[in-house]
């Protein structure tokens, strides 16, 4: 598993390829962290769409984020699942944390423009 | 009789061995032709009951053995389990409710046996307190071919 990063304006964008699991995503964790503050961002977006393998292990990682993000009243919002993932995250209830996009680009929008509630309340599909 | 295979494995409860375990399952399931939702749900479910075993049966650096053994019959059934000597767990109904966990619940999901379960048939708990526990999940796959 690997992660990589871009910032746009206040928002870093985290895209994951490779199997998340467990052993993978202590890791993943750490990294996405520590960006999040070298780089001070307030938003955080999760690319899944090179992500080949995912179980609750995931579900953490998201959560995880939320917490953090929220101190800085950030959002959170995943973009790109396939429907095994969105099955695992609507199983349980991320969606009615974190904004769910097909892609990234749509994700960023989204993050630009509606600085609105606290959660997204968003689609789940 | 119906024939069946058997395989018998025995790891480390180190966390890089999860994908070890699930794609052992992958591998010894692929002559039954499972499809490609029926093979994600089998190796997420090992993933998750082989996570458990280091999350929460053999705790911080401890390690310890994982037992994992597999059988399929002809008609299509699997049948896994996934067995370790760690701590065991006091309340098995507990652990298995959806978002419960000994954990830090900031970073855990509390999910793994609600994602076992929504993704196999059957999902056996047998725990010992300071012995071990024993997973089992079944899966029938779909034998029925579609034209």
């Amino acid at each position: 598993m690997e992660v990589t990063f871009e910032m746009i304006d206040d928002i870093l964008i985290s895209v994951l390829s490779g199997e998340l699991d467990h052993h993978s995503s202590s890791e993943i964790r750490e990294n996405i962290d520590q960006t999040y503050d070298v780089f001070k961002a307030k938003h955080i977006i999760l690319s899944f769409e090179e992500v080949t393998f995912m179980d609750s292990s995931g579900v953490g990682l998201i959560m995880g984020r939320y917490n953090k993000a929220r101190e800085r009243k950030g959002k959170i919002a995943i973009a790109g699942c396939n429907e095994h993932i969105s099955r695992i995250l609507e199983m349980a209830g991320i969606y009615t944390i974190a904004g769910c996009f097909a892609s990234t680009a749509e994700a960023v929008a989204a993050l630009q423009d509606g600085e609105g509630g606290e959660t997204w309340n968003a689609p789940t599909e | 009789m119906e024939r069946t295979n058997r395989i018998k494995v025995e790891m480390l409860s180190r966390s890089e061995n999860e994908a070890i375990a699930r794609n052992i399952a992958a591998v010894f399931i692929t002559p039954l032709d499972p499809t490609m939702e029926e093979m994600t749900e089998i190796k997420t479910a090992v993933s998750e009951a082989v996570s458990n075993v280091m999350l929460h049966a053999y705790k911080g650096d401890q390690e310890g053995p994982i037992y994992l053994e597999m059988e399929t019959t002809e008609s299509g059934k699997v049948t896994i389990t996934v067995e370790d000597r760690g701590v065991g767990i006091d309340d098995v109904q507990k652990a298995m409710e959806p978002l419960f966990t000994t954990g830090d619940s900031r970073e855990r999901s509390g999910m793994g046996f609600t994602v076992m379960e929504s993704f196999m048939d059957k999902v056996l708990v047998d725990s010992s307190p300071g012995k071990g526990t024993k997973v089992t999940l079944i899966k029938s796959l779909d034998r029925v071919y579609g034209f």
